[in-house]
């Protein structure tokens, strides 16, 4: 390392190949609304990607819930149903069984899928809907400034439980994946982090794998991606990933907890060539 | 085309099927139970998909992605469910989706919910309520073609008796003109393109941050007046010299337009005047058809609603009386006795004598 | 020291959030104490870059593209004046 300050407002001039893009292809631009140090938009780059890499751009269609992520809908180049809050599963349901050859992913929270939308997800997942549903989970309601959702971690404090989620008042957190995943029509079952780069990558691999599932008709699939919300968490910025990755991390364990429809509990997904050769991490 | 002897549910579920209808989801409840199984019976055969959903949010839910690629889609339930239904239906008027419900409802209580709705925010849709079966099938057809053409849901509002009396019917196709076309569906085409499309509920644009919500609104305001400019539809008889008008919808106007023919066979000055949509109401049309008269009764099942569209309709003009009433059988399905032909007769002949009704 | 990657860093869209600097392996992403228009600090490249997209994948502003040179020890951007 050195102190050498380069500049880093231009490309190189020559000899140099571009291999990270602003943007994905399938993003309409860079400039969005959430909050610094926001875990979601790492979450919508994973999906745009993968869907831009399996070749189904032109066949993919987005039912969104209701959360911060809503205001990413400007950035998606991808046809949408917007949902009502927790409904997305449904929407999902009626538009694939009308054109089951396109690609259907939710994009939902945790506030919308393991609070108000709790029985929709089940009831997709048990009919092994050929869908894929993402969950961006950071454990609060994110949009409403901090508050406690189905999947808060015990202790973790919200601007409704002051002192932390205590069990005795407040129940306990619902693991998402580790509950859809035993479920006779879940073929794919999944929980990344974005916490860091390589925690990235594998949640892509996990993407990819959850579309390439649906597309193959196996069943229903689901990619919980934990993301980070310091506004949410009342927590710096820089802290975030940290807090994530210990706190959330410690009770919504990451791993594939199905794949082809055989449970593995959390097991590590092995990187793909594709990104080994990439050198991401 | 034949008739057939056919319960209403069958005829509704094949009349909707005719109509082009491709994807039904539903969650039993009588007496909406039997319009379910029709569509799980016949919707497969016709290359369509009946879902039984797990709740009456998840119906709608399944009901609003299909009609969100195009596809004809309806869903329904009786009053109860579409109380649950009510957050989404305000939610489709204002993502524009021709979604078509049908409540086969428990008597009339849910008149208040038809036309004013439990949802949320300004918001309209066009509620039919027809008399009996051979309507039934006309207006099943004209919810389809109505929602398509406003790209607005459009309720079928019926009630145990059209649901389960069996008539001789026919399945006559309706014709309709043109419809616009249905670009605004989405099926993935324009992913990838630079302007996709976004279903919305808030007038969210894709590629461009926020929303303008104002404008939207209004904008939405002013289809809904169209609407309601242009779809009013009724139906009056003997009104030309009545002293007496008899207002009544759905299956309980059966019951009434006969007690006032009978009773203008007599040489008693009666008319009848049927809204066959509830909203728009037909106002005009009414006032017009209580020019004149001395008073107007209004027989309804439930505890007075329709009655409200009535008075404000005639403004204060003419005396408007209740004489219908809550009636029920033991079970709480509506099938009370008030609905005896000769009681209906009853009342109305004590509205024309000028005496009180008691409910 | 030769360089065998480069970012460009869109420093606009820069919310200030850090997320970059300990994700970088080489250690060549700093803070600087400039605002930009939102009034937010946004990160400087120095010398080192591998090129390796660390930064590109936990960014959530979108403010990096990333480049590789074609042969290790290539010239590559200048320093900063």
């Amino acid at each position: 390392m050195s102190d050498e300050v380069l500049r880093s407002d231009r490309p190189p001039e020559s000899g140099a190949t571009r291999t990270g893009e602003f943007k994905p292809t399938l993003q309409l631009g860079t400039d969005h609304d959430l909050c610094a140090g926001c875990g979601e938009p790492l979450a919508l780059r994973t999906i745009l990607e993968s869907i831009e890499e399996l070749g189904l751009a032109q066949r993919t269609i987005g039912v969104i819930g209701i959360g911060c992520y809503t205001a990413l809908t400007s950035l998606m180049d991808l046809d949408l149903i917007q949902a009502l809050h927790g409904r997305a599963p449904s929407l999902a349901t009626g538009a694939k069984r009308m054109l089951p050859d396109r690609l259907f992913f939710t994009l939902q929270g945790d506030g919308d899928m393991a609070n108000e939308g709790l029985q929709e997800v089940i009831h997709a997942a048990a009919r092994g809907e050929n869908i894929t549903c993402v969950l961006l989970n950071n454990g609060v309601f994110g949009e409403t400034g901090g508050h406690m959702t189905a999947t808060t971690v015990l202790g973790q404090r919200t601007k409704n439980t002051l002192e932390g989620r205590d069990a005795t008042q407040h129940g306990y957190p619902i693991q998402m994946v580790d509950l859809l995943a035993p479920l006779g029509g879940t073929a794919y079952a999944a929980r990344g982090s974005v916490h860091d780069a390589s925690g990235v990558v594998k949640t892509k691999v996990m993407m990819r794998r959850a579309f390439e599932t649906q597309m193959r008709g196996e069943g229903f699939s689901i990619v919980e991606i934990l993301t980070m919300c310091p506004t949410g968490w009342f927590v710096p910025t820089a802290k975030g990933p940290g807090y994530l990755n210990e706190v959330l991390g410690a009770v919504h364990v990451t791993g594939e907890w199905k794949r082809d429809g055989r449970l593995l509990r959390g097991a590590e997904p092995e990187a793909p060539n594709e990104a080994k050769e990439r050198g991401a991490v | 085309m034949s008739r057939r002897f056919m319960q209403g549910s069958e005829a509704i579920a094949e009349a909707a099927i005719a109509a082009g209808c491709r994807f039904f989801a539903g969650y039993p409840m009588t007496p909406f139970t039997e319009l379910l199984e029709h569509f799980a019976a016949k919707l497969p055969a016709e290359g369509g998909v009946c879902v039984n959903a797990e709740s009456e949010l998840e119906a709608i839910g399944m009901a609003w992605g299909a009609v969100a690629t195009g596809a004809r889609a309806a869903t329904g339930s009786t009053g109860q469910g579409l109380s649950l239904m009510q957050e989404s239906i305000s939610e489709l008027v204002r993502a524009e989706l021709p979604l078509v419900l049908f409540n086969l409802a428990r008597g009339q209580g849910d008149y208040y919910q038809a036309t004013r709705g439990g949802g949320h925010g300004d918001y309209r849709h066009l509620v039919l309520a027809p008399v009996d079966l051979t309507e039934a099938v006309q207006l099943t057809q004209l919810a389809f073609d109505r929602a398509e053409c406003w790209r607005n849901p459009v309720l079928v509002y019926g009630d145990y008796l059209l649901a389960h009396t069996a008539e001789a019917v026919a399945i006559e196709p309706v014709a309709f003109d043109p419809l616009p076309s249905k670009d605004w569906a989405v099926d993935g085409s324009r992913s990838g393109s630079g302007s996709p499309r976004n279903l919305n509920p808030i007038g969210m644009v894709p590629g461009k941050k926020g929303i303008e919500p104002e404008r939207f609104w209004k904008r939405l305001q002013a289809k809904h007046e169209a609407m309601a400019a242009a779809e009013a539809r009724w139906e009056a008889e003997s009104t030309d010299d009545a002293e007496l008008l008899v207002v009544a919808f759905g299956s309980v106007a059966r019951f009434t337009r006969f007690a006032v023919r009978e009773l203008r066979a007599e040489g008693a000055r009666v008319g009848h005047f049927r809204p066959v949509t509830l909203w728009p109401f037909p106002s005009e049309a009414l006032a017009e058809a209580a020019r004149g008269v001395k008073r107007v009764a209004v027989l309804e099942q439930n505890a007075g609603q329709m009655i409200d569209d009535v008075r404000l309709a005639l403004e204060g003009r003419v005396k408007v009386v209740a004489i219908g009433g809550i009636s029920s059988d033991d079970a709480g399905f509506g099938v009370g006795p008030m609905l005896e032909p000769e009681r209906i007769r009853a009342r109305v002949g004590a509205a024309l004598a000028g005496r009180e009704v008691q409910p | 020291m030769s360089q065998r990657g480069h970012v460009v860093i869109d420093i606009e869209r820069c919310k200030g959030c850090e997320l970059c600097i300990p994700a970088c392996p080489p250690q060549v992403l700093r803070m600087t104490g400039e605002h930009n228009r939102i009034g937010a600090h946004y990160p400087e490249l120095l010398s080192g870059c591998t090129g390796c997209r660390a930064c590109w994948l936990v960014c959530p502003d979108f403010c990096f593209e990333v480049w590789q040179f074609d042969e290790p020890g290539a010239p590559g951007a200048r320093p900063g004046e």
